[in-house]
């Protein structure tokens, strides 16, 4: 995974709340067994509208999306986050987010930011007022910045660590196999197991 | 202090816990299906790492698999490609793998527990947010992503921070007509889709302790859809009843360890709960959907709520959108909309008690003309079940089609799809835009109001006919 220390884009405001899994990649879209390329089902149902703020030449480029609160809610496919990621996001804001879909994120290196809404209608004006606004989004100092202005957002420590020093989660876990292997030969005998196939 | 039941299993799974860092937990059950999987075995493989566990794990075919024709290979190249790829996965990895035309392929949230394999106390993961079903055993059970996925089948364990403790009581007695997807429902509206977000929730209640364990995993199955990643309920009776003399229940002095254990799985009298929401039983009636979230619902005796109706700011415009991609009009009854097909199926309402019960109603009777039901059991062993009590004769006399087991057009990744406008009364879980097929509409609704508004051709419940 690539290290995060801080990220500097424009924003593209998305004022809907409850963006849902199925919206930010419908299923049809998950029958790769890649993973890139997924870009091309981001927001499919909204993307033939012409409308629809991704269409919008002005927020062309935009690596920050500030969404409505729940964002991410419904299934746990992490193809959420990689089609976010391989459209060119960085960052997603919002003033909630659903618990999988932000795990999911995290661990995938796409930044999830909680601001409160009223810091997120802020940002949606700026941007709209100026989609060049650049906003400024930092993981050492645990902040949100732009006009002159600088918000905090909460992360703990360990996955800030994490993400600034680009680790892998399954890397970390293998460091204590010994424990794993401790735990295994004290569990219980009546737990069941899936092989051999039973007939 | 006393320690909730959550608690208790979490605490029986640290491998090894420190301060500011997730607890690292050990997973006893690890199920995968074709979708979330094949990113997660290509990790494996890049850096050379086996599955730690082949004989914790185990894999269906569910999300993709046709429900016609099941014995052709599948039409459509990227499904057969995905499915091929689990396939050939769990070969090279020595993964046990229930293929379509297998007895044991079903979806992945019904296989588990018909196989006895879902217990009490245990930790269960899967990359598939409905995992939350086997909560119903008194099992941790979550979705997963797919890195996590690979994490698990490479170290089989997952870091992981407690989440908070919800309590949700639900005392009284149901009355007739009135099914568990009825409560799960009102819960949903109560708390709204993000009002379980950060928790574990806990069913308990009187209500609760009567539901068969069918009944049981309807509910914990949709504590997703309250944004809570896990839901559980205490096991008893009714649970060791329901898993005894299963193909891999415990036998013998294991049998009587289980159970000594499985008893001690109930919060304490003063375990401490980080919220508490009350629910009564009593005054519940049949529970559908009008909207786009599944906490857009109401009885099915109300109408379409208007908009002005929500006093929160982002409720109202989420209502309003809603109401535009559904084509209603507030102030409709729910009774007036009509449904263009009928789901019975998916992993909340797709066991044969769901089929049953839905037979019981539709017995003798003619669908709706310009309606059509389709009945899609949850696995195949459901399926022989259903046909052996004769109940494919009932529901193709009845003039629905009856399928192969799988996922079907709860998410429509295979051919069973609305078409754009169409309208739907589902037995799935989401009733998100598109869901069902692009530019399909779906009303969520219990089996026997799913029974009822195929007879009618509108929204109806068994009362009302
Ligand atoms: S039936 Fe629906 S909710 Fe259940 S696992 Fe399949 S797609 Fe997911």
């Amino acid at each position: 995974m690539e290290k995060f220390l801080s990220h500097i884009g424009t924003g593209v405001p998305l004022r809907r709340s409850n963006v849902d899994t199925d919206q930010i990649i419908p299923a049809v879209y998950l029958k790769r067994v890649t993973r890139s390329g997924f870009e091309d089902g981001l927001f499919a149902a909204w993307r033939s509208d012409p409308d629809f703020v991704l269409n919008k030449s002005e927020y062309h480029g935009g690596t920050i999306l500030v969404a409505g609160v729940d964002f991410g809610t419904g299934s746990s496919r992490e193809h959420a986050v990689w089609a976010l990621q391989n459209y060119g996001f960085k960052v997603v804001i919002s003033a909630r987010f659903a618990d999988i879909f932000r795990g999911n994120s995290l661990k995938g290196g796409l930044l999830t930011v909680i601001l409160p809404q009223e810091e997120v209608e802020a940002l949606w004006s700026a941007i709209e007022q100026d989609p060049k606004t650049s906003i400024s989004v930092n993981l050492e100092s645990r902040s949100v910045s732009y006009s002159g202005k600088s918000v905090g957002f909460d992360l703990d420590d360990y996955t800030r660590w994490r993400l600034m020093e680009g680790l892998d989660d399954i890397g970390l876990t293998l460091r204590h196999t010994g424990l794993v292997e401790g735990f295994e030969s004290k569990r219980a005998k009546f737990k069941p197991k899936t092989l051999p196939v039973l007939s | 202090m006393g320690r909730t039941l959550a608690e208790k299993v979490w605490e029986d799974h640290v491998v090894r816990s420190a301060s500011g860092e997730p607890d690292l937990l050990y997973i006893d059950l690890h199920l995968i299906h074709e979708v979330t999987s094949p990113q997660a075995f290509d990790g494996l493989r890049l850096s050379g790492r086996k599955v730690r566990r082949p004989e914790l794990t185990l894999a269906t075919e569910d999300h993709n698999v046709p429900t016609l024709d099941i014995e052709k290979p599948i039409a459509d190249p990227v499904s057969r490609l995905q499915v091929d790829t689990l396939r050939k996965n769990c070969a090279e990895f020595g993964v046990r793998i229930h293929s379509l035309g297998d007895i044991e392929q079903g979806i992945v949230h019904v296989v588990g527990p018909q196989l006895g394999i879902t217990q009490p106390g245990m930790t269960i993961v899967c990359g598939d947010s409905h995992t939350s079903t086997h909560g119903a055993f008194g099992a941790l059970a979550f979705g997963i992503g797919t890195s996590e996925v690979e994490h698990v089948l490479a170290t089989q364990t997952l870091p992981l921070t407690k989440p908070k403790m919800m309590a949700v009581n639900i005392e009284g007695k149901l009355k007739p007509g009135v099914t568990s997807k009825d409560i799960i429902l009102a819960v949903i509206a109560q708390i709204s889709t993000g009002g379980g977000q950060g928790y574990i929730l806990e069913y308990r209640g009187s209500a609760i302790r009567e539901l068969s364990m069918e009944a049981r995993m309807t509910i914990c199955n949709m504590s997703i859809e309250a944004g809570a990643r896990a839901g559980l309920i205490a096991p008893d009776e009714i649970t060791f009843e329901y898993i005894k003399g299963r193909p891999h229940a415990p036998q013998g002095a294991d049998w009587d360890a289980a159970l000594a254990y499985w008893k001690t799985l109930k919060s304490d009298a003063d375990a401490k709960f980080d919220k508490e929401i009350y629910l009564n039983a009593d005054e519940l009636s049949p529970f559908v959907t009008w909207g786009t979230n599944p906490g857009q619902g109401v009885p099915l005796s109300q109408a379409v709520p208007t908009p002005e109706s929500f006093g929160d700011e982002q409720e109202r415009r989420a209502a309003e959108s809603a109401l535009v991609y559904m084509d209603l009009k507030a102030g409709t009854p729910m009774k007036e909309i009509k449904i263009d097909t009928v789901f019975l199926g998916s992993c909340t309402n797709g066991r044969i008690e769901d089929l049953r019960s839905a037979a019981a109603i539709i017995k003798g009777k003619k669908v709706a003309s310009n309606t059509r039901m389709l009945v899609v059991p949850g696995s195949a062993r459901v399926r022989l079940q259903a046909e052996s009590e004769g109940l494919d004769k009932l529901f193709l006399e009845f003039g629905a089609e009856w399928r192969s087991a799988g996922c079907s057009m709860c998410l429509g990744m295979n051919p069973d799809q609305l078409k754009p406008g169409e309208r739907s009364a589902s037995t799935s879980n989401r009733n998100f835009e598109g869901r069902q097929g692009k530019g399909g509409r779906t009303h969520l609704v219990s089996p026997l109001v799913a029974a009822a508004t195929a007879i009618k051709g509108t929204l109806a419940s068994p009362a009302d006919l």
